[in-house]
């Protein structure tokens, strides 16, 4: 990263710093130099602070990690990541084009480099054009910068090059993603399979279809001993199959999008497109089972983030595109999920800092001593409001637009240099 | 969340109706407003001259984005009735084949000073989408009627349904109501059930295959019956659902013949019903499919007064709009 060695000393002063690798949660100071964390606590003798940041009344934690966010124009998208406190992120495959090529993947990798904000981790296409036919060439884009492969949310039909994905994934240890929706189950399909798409005579996406797609990747895991990852669970059958699956002693992982920690298929209201997810928003007793999950940690919690414009989603329902921007709404979703959870704060923010970290394998999402200072220094009572002008994402598609949140970053280091402050 | 989408859209501040969307979420007083002015337009159908002034210098646009010519006809002749300008525009021939969106459709309807639309759209939800767009540009003056969205909702044909069943029947509460056939993709079984609800009917009962029927649909309120002589039983009323052509071979039926064998209207499984049973379609009709011709054409049949009642329905909603 530019500028790692000429970066200030800088002294974060009286903040709660919170580690939640560990579990540390103390008032205290931090101390960063050369980029790096040099102490906790104590001043290191020989050190000068040429910055003070006074954190009293703030958190101060590992910068997010966020397992999922698509990067529709990079400086916006990279500026909405540090002002919501992310310091890493995944970008998902679906990109224009694909990313199935090394020269495209290098190109992210540099281009995000050169702005200097969050850390961009690529996510390589499992398969050429993510068609579910031939393999995507895993070594060269590994080499090129990919920590994992998957298909986004493109289908696999052939269970053959499923099975053959994960055997070359295990041949070379590397870490798979699928986002588990069986195509033909959901075909057609726009809203949870219930009460509220019967009402509204939309067409269902069943819980079979994530369940039956569970059971197979599953089943191809433990054959093939593939690293695997379920990304977005949205049912409480598929996150039952999931903790059974880790009882029995398979190492998979899962996360939970940030929105469906919170909503359920009755906030599609009368056809609200800003409701319409993939995978859906399902009942109300699916949410519970969501929340639990991530509150016991089987599942790590990541923004899903998708910018989509108003052309996008003023449409029918069933025509308009799903997702909704998140990394400025991840940080405080987080919070109030874990205030209505009763959850400590360190349990809260592993979630979204040391468990996706570890789940993509890389070095971040801690404090631990002589690591890189990515760090996100938040006020956690501090109040703001949704606007589409306060969001520095191109994507102003969100069902929280005007709702008040809880909890706003002042400060995000990446690298021990300030990227992103607050004013006053 | 958009205020709009949040709140039931169809009704105003005073809780009176100034869009039909749904059945669902209107008070019983509000349909039995709509039947009681359509009783009374009733009989202006019979006049030598055959209008009101009601809607006397007021655009009526028809804008239909799915096929459709029994609805929009009839739409046509109770805004005429009523006195209106009608405008017909058969959308899925124009416009969105040239790759204008619905809203810019609409905004185009709009500045010719369109008073009401009557909408038909095949994704369900079509009409609510452009009654949120009229709020956020100020035009709420503009009504919309839904004339049928997607597999979401007929409001219309409901209200003209429930006309049949009061006009034969009087009162709602003892009754017993068997819709039968392709729930899953009816928009008139949502809408039947929505109104048969509220209008406090005794046993409303969705009679069908599994492969036809939405999920958790006894939350509607409805007692689901697989076999249909156990849903005929001692019925009332008898709302025969149109079986669409694209629906009768492949995934959800094996074949259109195997269909009536099972759940088609013949003389002897009729006979299950009460004797006076009323016999509904929303139409057009699949002779042989869904319905036996002896059937259609018998004497417990209403399928033909349901056409007469709906341009009275439809003259009622469209009045009641105007003058809210």
């Amino acid at each position: 990263m530019n500028g790692e060695f000429d970066s200030p000393c800088i002294q974060i002063s009286n903040g709660r710093v919170i580690d939640p690798k560990i579990g540390f949660d103390e008032q205290t100071d931090l101390f960063i130099a050369k980029g790096c964390i040099q102490a906790v606590g104590r001043r290191p003798s020989e050190f000068t602070p040429t910055r003070l940041i006074d954190a009293r009344n703030r958190v101060v934690c590992p910068g997010l990690v966020d397992l999922s966010a698509r990067l529709t124009s990079l400086e916006s998208e990279l500026s909405a990541a540090v002002a919501g406190g992310v310091t890493a992120l995944a970008c998902p495959p679906d990109t224009m084009p694909p990313l199935d090529e090394t020269g495209l993947v290098e190109r992210l990798v540099r281009r995000s480099e050169a702005l200097g904000l969050a850390r961009v981790y690529p996510i390589g296409a499992l398969t050429q054009q993510l068609a579910g036919e031939r393999l995507s060439e895993m070594v060269s884009l590994t080499r090129a910068g990919c920590i994992a492969f998957s298909q986004a949310k493109q289908p696999i039909f052939d269970t053959q090059v499923l099975w053959r994905a994960m055997q070359y994934a295990a041949t070379f240890d590397y870490a798979m993603r699928l986002q588990p929706q069986d195509h033909y189950l959901a075909r057609d399909g726009v809203a949870h399979d219930g009460e509220v798409a019967s009402r509204l005579g939309l067409a269902g996406i069943p819980v079979c279809a994530e369940t039956v797609a569970i059971v197979t990747a599953l089943q191809l895991a433990q054959e093939t001993g593939a690293r695997l990852h379920l990304a977005r669970l949205s049912s409480a059958a598929g996150v039952a199959l999931v903790r059974e699956a880790k009882r029995n002693g398979l190492k998979i992982s899962c996360d939970v999008s940030i929105y469906h920690l919170h909503l359920s298929e009755a906030d599609i209201g009368y056809f609200d497109s800003h409701a319409r997810f993939d995978p859906p928003l399902r009942s109300v007793s699916d949410r519970e089972a969501l929340r639990s999950a991530a509150a016991e940690g089987l599942a790590a919690v990541c923004s899903d983030h998708t910018p989509v414009d108003e052309d996008g989603k003023q449409l029918p329902f069933a025509e308009s595109l799903p997702g909704a921007t998140g990394l400025e709404l991840l940080l405080p979703l987080v919070l109030r999920w874990a205030d209505e959870m009763k959850l400590p704060l360190h349990q809260a923010l592993a979630r979204i800092t040391s468990d996706p970290a570890a789940i993509l394998g890389i070095e971040a999402g801690c404090l631990t001593l002589g690591r890189p200072a990515d760090l996100c220094i938040f006020d956690p009572t501090e109040p703001w409001r949704v606007a589409a002008g306060v969001l520095r994402s191109e994507g102003k598609n969100t069902p929280f637009m005007d709702d008040a949140m809880i909890g706003r970053v002042h400060t995000t280091l990446v690298g021990g240099r300030v990227v992103y402050e607050t004013k006053a | 969340m958009l205020d709009s989408l949040k709140r039931n859209p169809q009704l105003n501040a005073n809780g009176e109706l100034t869009h039909l969307l749904s059945i669902h979420g209107l008070p019983v007083e509000i349909l039995t407003q709509v039947l009681d002015t359509a009783s009374s337009f009733l009989e202006v159908s019979d006049r030598d001259v055959k209008k009101v002034p009601l809607l006397r210098g007021k655009s009526v646009f028809n804008v239909f984005f799915e096929n459709s010519t029994r609805t929009r006809t009839t739409f046509e002749i109770a805004a005429k009735r009523l006195s209106a300008d009608v405008i017909n525009l058969d959308v899925t021939r124009s416009s969105t084949a040239k790759g204008e969106t619905l809203l810019d459709t609409v905004d185009n309807l709009v500045a010719m000073h369109a008073d009401m639309f009557v909408v038909r759209h095949a994704a369900s939800g079509a009409p609510y989408l452009i009654v949120d767009h009229l709020y956020r540009v100020g035009r709420r003056d503009v009504h919309v009627v839904n004339a049928g969205d997607g597999r979401h909702s007929h409001p219309t044909q409901g209200l003209l349904d429930m006309y049949t069943i009061r006009h034969y029947k009087k009162d709602f509460t003892q009754l017993t109501v068997a819709i039968v056939g392709d729930i899953l993709h009816s928009r008139v079984a949502r809408s039947d059930i929505h109104a048969l609800k509220t209008l406090g009917v005794a046993e409303i009962r969705a009679v069908g295959p599994q492969t036809l029927m939405p999920l958790e649909v006894e939350k509607m309120g409805v007692r689901v019956c697989n076999d249909l002589q156990v849903g005929l039983k001692d019925c009332d009323v008898v709302i025969m659902l149109r079986l669409q052509n694209e629906r009768m071979n492949g995934v959800l039926l094996p074949s259109a013949r195997e269909y009536f064998r099972s759940y088609g209207l013949t003389p002897k499984t009729l006979a299950l019903a009460k004797p006076d049973a009323i016999v509904m379609h929303p139409g057009p009709m699949n002779r042989g499919v869904e319905i036996d011709s002896e059937v259609a054409d018998g004497p417990q049949a209403v399928i033909l007064p349901q056409v007469s009642f709906g341009i009275a329905v439809r003259m009622a909603v469209m009045s009641i709009l105007a003058g809210n």
